[in-house]
């Protein structure tokens, strides 16, 4: 029983935690693509900016003096996502959209994107340093423990774990409302259909382009935000959570929303049940086996994790190619 | 005075010219019919029209307006619909949010103008809920032809409506031309099935090269022996 429960929370509810987190960067990531028809590279230290400015929001709050039974950091959060989702639109207006504009290839794109996270991991570390940071900065993270009937182990969920789930779920429906309920909404789905129709029906491309970037923006700060209230803020983020989230967009399906958070979920719970300690589940079931179980049986090394989106991709790939949804082909 | 009036248009991609002088007048409530041979540029001709080309040369007029050049995201105001030849569903979207697109320039309520075009459409009220992308060629049309009569266009621009299909499904496609028309749109067709399009139609243009070769009637046109043996197959 302690076994199960071991598993559960090293396989499982790690799975899922960062399976949600690369939901939420994959939902940028695709729609990014789908609208604007590029792979955004950036994405990876917009995370980490909207961490930070979550980070200093909370600073900002503490300073003040305010008080809250919820961490001040993940008040922070949503007015960074605002400032991110700002940014992003800024990013946009100085970078992207002037390429756009004089018909750019997608591969100039995907190079500026490229210029844009370089200049950016630059000034994060220029003001933020390289060290670790702990989020909560008011008072310690609260741990949560479940009993299951026969086990002297509880499983263990801590505060931005359950804020997380709430926070990816609340995201999802609210994702769906948006795209097939709002005018503007469904013009997104328009536009990553067919944009040269789109324009000829009159719908605003500037509107959709916005409302990409918002939302894009916004989950990524809450991503890196929330990933990094769970463990703790890295500023060198940007390449190790960028692949996932790559691979997470592909295997769902380039453009396709809900692909990107079935996707996330897959190569989330992929990777951690490969890193996980398959020996510790046998133990149990010792006496009866015929061979010793090895100290650690996990599939992949923990140092070697990065593998394990690669291998999703290579084989999405070369078997499936439009991914679980049926997207574009890159 | 007409409705729309092409004169000396030219037009075409990046360096390359294409149309060479264009002329054409549709008066209000008119069906103006463009056929010609394959390359000929009528795609190309309504492209221009509806700003998705550089014009080099000659105006467009609409309604008293000048709208040269204005590109097509705009022209939804002026009330002109375009029908591009391929490619014009949302596959993904159902055939009711292929509707609502076209409407989306509308800031009034449009459940009527819906509701007029399952009216024109029946097929398509039973398949409202279903993507676009799975239906057949002709329903595919039938919505692309929804979508442009949500705006409750002045003026519709149609690029050949009837191509690929059967000949039940293009008699059809004519009845609801005319049916449209008949509420006060004037339409500008390109049509491959040049006879059955002719005689429908109020006026009739025949493009060669880039250039109108000839220009007339309907009926005119379906008369000139020249006309017949170059473009209608004898
Ligand atoms: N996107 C494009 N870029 C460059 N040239 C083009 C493009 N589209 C069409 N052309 C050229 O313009 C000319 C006219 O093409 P257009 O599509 O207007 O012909 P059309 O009269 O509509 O023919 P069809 O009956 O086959 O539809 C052709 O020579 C074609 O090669
Ligand atoms: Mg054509």
């Amino acid at each position: 029983m302690n076994e199960l429960v071991f598993f559960i929370d090293n396989g499982l509810v790690a799975g899922l935690i960062i399976g949600a987190i690369y939901a939420l960067g994959a939902i940028g990531v695709t729609l990014i693509f789908g609208i604007l028809r590029f792979a955004h590279f950036a994405h990876g230290d917009m995370m980490t900016m909207g961490a930070f400015i979550s980070l200093i929001i909370a600073f900002l709050l503490k300073a003040s003096g305010f008080h809250s039974p919820l961490a001040l950091v993940f008040l922070g959060m949503f007015p960074a996502m605002v400032i991110t989702a700002a940014i992003a639109i800024g990013f946009d207006k100085i970078f992207y959209k002037p390429l756009r504009e004089a018909g750019a290839r997608p591969i100039v794109l995907v190079m500026a994107s490229l210029g844009v996270t370089l200049m950016l991991q630059g000034v994060l570390r220029l003001f933020g340093g390289v060290s670790a940071r702990n989020m909560f900065i008011d008072r310690p993270k609260e741990i949560f423990q479940f009993h299951l009937p026969g086990a002297r182990r509880a499983i263990v969920l801590t505060e931005p774990q359950v804020i997380l789930f709430i926070f990816t779920i609340a995201t999802v429906i609210a994702l769906h409302y948006f795209l097939t309920r709002t005018r503007l909404g469904k013009a997104m789905r328009a536009v990553s259909d067919n944009p040269d129709l789109a324009r000829i029906t009159g719908i605003s491309t500037e509107h959709v382009v916005w409302a990409t970037w918002i939302i894009g923006g916004a989950l990524a700060c809450a991503a890196g935000t929330l990933l990094s209230m769970d463990v703790a803020l890295k500023p060198d983020l940007s390449w190790n959570i960028l692949l996932p989230i790559f691979a997470a967009t592909i295997v769902g399906g380039i453009g396709q929303p809900y692909g990107a958070i079935a996707g996330g979920f897959l190569v989330g719970l992929c990777e951690s049940l490969s890193v996980f300690n398959w020996a510790i589940l046998l133990r149990p079931i010792k006496p009866y086996l015929w061979f010793d179980i090895p100290s650690s049986l996990s599939l992949v090394p923990t140092e070697y994790k990065l593998m394990v989106p690669f291998l999703i991709l290579i084989i999405v790939l070369i078997y499936r190619p439009t991914g679980i949804f049926k997207g574009r082909v890159l | 005075m007409s409705l729309l009036s092409v004169t000396n248009l030219h037009a075409g991609y990046g360096q390359m010219t294409i149309l060479k002088g264009i002329d054409m007048a549709l008066d209000a409530g008119e069906i103006g019919v463009i056929v010609g041979p394959n390359g000929a540029g009528k795609s190309t001709m309504l492209k221009a029209i509806f700003g998705m080309l550089n014009i080099s040369e000659g105006t467009v007029g609409f309604d008293g307006a000048d709208i040269t050049g204005i590109r097509s995201e705009k022209l939804a105001a002026h009330k002109i619909a375009f029908v591009p030849q391929e490619a014009n569903v949302f596959p993904s979207l159902t055939v009711q949010e292929n509707l609502e697109m076209g409407a989306y320039s509308r800031r009034d309520a449009y459940d009527a103008v819906i509701d007029s075009v399952y009216e024109i459409f029946p097929d398509l009220k039973d398949k409202r809920g279903q993507p676009a992308g799975e239906l057949s060629g002709g329903q595919r049309q039938m919505v692309a032809f929804g979508r442009a009569l949500m705006i409750e266009p002045k003026l519709i621009l149609l690029d050949e409506p009837t191509a690929g299909l059967s000949p039940l499904f293009m008699s059809v496609i004519f009845d609801r031309v005319i049916a449209i028309n008949k509420t006060g749109v004037t339409v500008a067709m390109v049509e491959q099935n040049a006879k059955q399009a002719l005689a429908i139609a109020h006026k009739g243009f025949v493009l060669a090269n880039g250039r109108n070769s000839y220009t007339g009637t309907g009926n005119e046109l379906l008369a000139n022996p020249d006309v017949a043996r170059s473009f209608l197959g004898g």
